[in-house]
């Protein structure tokens, strides 16, 4: 039987049925533009308004605090360039960490061109931030804190409230790159006090193309975009309607169910973590423990390479991905991976699984079934295996 | 993105493993870079009649360290060392760009085990 388990959420998530239904009528009768002031543009913005309440209610923030976006990247960029330009007169430095998400690392190495100047913190072993590096690494001119929520590849949860108290006593902005722990991890942007998050409605089964940038009231921010007078002079350009219906049904779900989804996520994890602990030999799991997204595995084979191991995987009709640089097109492997001390070697052979709310008992079953068997093969085939079972020469 | 002869040599590699008290071995890569290639070869009048590799890397390194011992078995030396990295990539139906590095480490695996055998008889005969 050719098998079909998919087991990369944190890539993108399937749509759920009622988002889908949710948005159908204004992908085809409900066509208005929210900016029109006959009733078809009436209508548009009803169902706007009601995505926004939706997104706020889920962030515990107000609903005039939402900007819908393009997805995550436009809402990590808009948030760093944005209090990056509109605070340059008190000061140009800008705190980060090392293993942030390209949407971030990569908006900041952009400004550092331009005259910013950037802290990258580094991360423990679990890849976390210690807070008080954060604390330490404030200067009178720095205007930007920004932190991810949870990480993509590894899914550590960061010590966000930790953070926020920390900013807020310094009076600096703190912007934060939820887009994988919205759906899984409460988040109240007051009690945390995040003046600034990102969230991408395809993490959470909602559809690809749609975002969005939560920013406290008060908040100095440039728009990225200029044109229209759209989402309040904030960003430019007519809204994806049936995009932001289908964020706002998708956030409003992911809450409703959260604690259910994730039991039945933690309890898979924990499962597929254990189980291949205690099949194979010479595997580490990357990442913290428990203080993890319910749905993340990644996990290092030594003396195999992730691609071979993807590649095997996939021909079993099993989706993952790798923090291989094999599977990224460059020499080097994951960023992340890296920053938590591990070498390339290790780095090379990493596998990422992320469990979905339709995942099951029996799939991690098949998984626990054939990736030994996989590992066992590529090991065989490797010059690292044999040399360093036997002790060897190799230098 | 593999072409179906590379999966195959993937799935189904040959010539894997190592021969024992070989008259050649050659090693390229580093594991830093995720590649590394092993090759060693059993050589009775200047003919490869065997030859053997072991490969750390992606699915582009398997396959080309797979097709390259096919191409050179059977072959003198002199033919082996003809053998280029393209003609290793065309045999597998081309390799996407970003792989075509891995063909250039199966001929040089292939080259480095030819000299260490040259080197090797270059030593027996001054003993």
């Amino acid at each position: 039987m050719k098998r079909n388990i998919y087991l990369d959420h944190a890539a993108t998530t399937y749509m759920k049925k009622e988002v889908l239904e949710a948005m159908m009528p204004y992908l085809t009768q409900n066509y208005g533009n929210p900016s029109s002031v006959h009733s078809f543009g009436r209508e548009a913005r009803k169902a706007i308004d009601k995505a926004r309440e939706q997104t706020a209610k889920a962030l515990k923030a107000r609903f005039d605090e939402i900007f819908f976006t393009g997805g995550g990247t436009e809402s990590d960029n808009w948030a760093i360039k944005g209090v990056a330009l509109a605070n340059q007169n008190k000061g140009k430095h800008i705190i980060t960490s090392a293993i942030e998400h390209h949407a971030v690392l990569y908006t900041c190495e952009f400004l550092e061109k331009n005259g910013f100047e950037v802290t990258y913190l580094p991360v423990d072993s679990y890849g976390m931030v210690d807070p008080q590096d954060v604390e330490k690494a404030i200067r009178p001119d720095t205007i930007l804190v920004s932190i991810m929520f949870a990480n993509n590849e590894i899914g550590t949860i960061q010590p966000i409230k930790e953070i926020g108290a920390i900013t807020k006593e310094k009076g600096v902005y703190f912007h934060t790159d939820a887009v994988q722990a919205v759906g899984h991890v409460d988040i109240d942007v007051n009690d945390m006090n995040i003046d600034l998050l990102s969230l991408s409605a395809h993490k959470f089964y909602g559809p690809k193309g749609v975002g969005a940038l939560y920013v406290r009231k008060g908040t100095k921010i440039t728009p990225l975009l200029h044109g229209g007078a759209q989402e309040r002079n904030r960003r430019a350009g007519t809204e994806n309607i049936p995009g932001i219906i289908g964020l706002g049904k998708a956030i409003e779900l992911a809450y409703e169910n959260m604690e259910e989804n994730n039991k039945h996520l933690i309890r898979l994890r924990d499962k597929l973590i254990n189980g291949i602990m205690d099949r194979i030999d010479d595997v580490r799991l990357n990442g913290h423990p428990t203080l993890r997204l319910p749905g993340n595995v990644n996990m290092s084979f030594e003396y195999i390479e992730g691609e071979s191991l993807l590649l095997s995987l996939d021909l079993k009709g099993i989706a993952a991905s790798s923090g291989s640089a094999c599977t990224s097109g460059s020499l080097d492997p994951s960023h992340v991976l890296l920053a938590i001390g591990l070498s390339h070697e290790i780095a090379h052979g990493s596998l990422r699984m992320t469990l979905g709310d339709e995942n099951t008992d029996e799939e991690i079953d098949y998984v626990l079934e054939v990736l030994p068997q996989i590992v066992q093969r590529l090991r065989e085939m490797s010059p690292l295996f044999i040399q360093e079972k036997g002790g060897c020469q190799y230098v | 993105m593999y072409s179906e002869k590379v999966m195959d040599h993937f799935m189904n590699p040959r010539n894997v493993g190592e021969i024992e008290n070989p008259d050649g071995v050659g090693e390229v890569g580093n594991a830093k870079c995720g590649d590394i290639m092993r090759i060693s070869l059993k050589v009775e009048n200047d003919v490869i009649v065997d030859v053997k590799f072991k490969t750390f890397g992606c699915g582009a390194a398997i396959a080309t360290s797979s097709m390259a011992t096919e191409l050179v078995k059977g072959k003198t030396i002199d033919e082996a060392l003809t053998i280029t990295n393209k003609a290793v990539a065309d045999a597998l139906d081309g390799l996407p760009p970003v792989k075509m590095h891995c063909s250039v480490l199966a001929e040089e695996a292939i080259r480095k085990a030819i000299e260490d055998y040259k080197e090797k008889q270059k030593n027996k005969v001054g003993v």
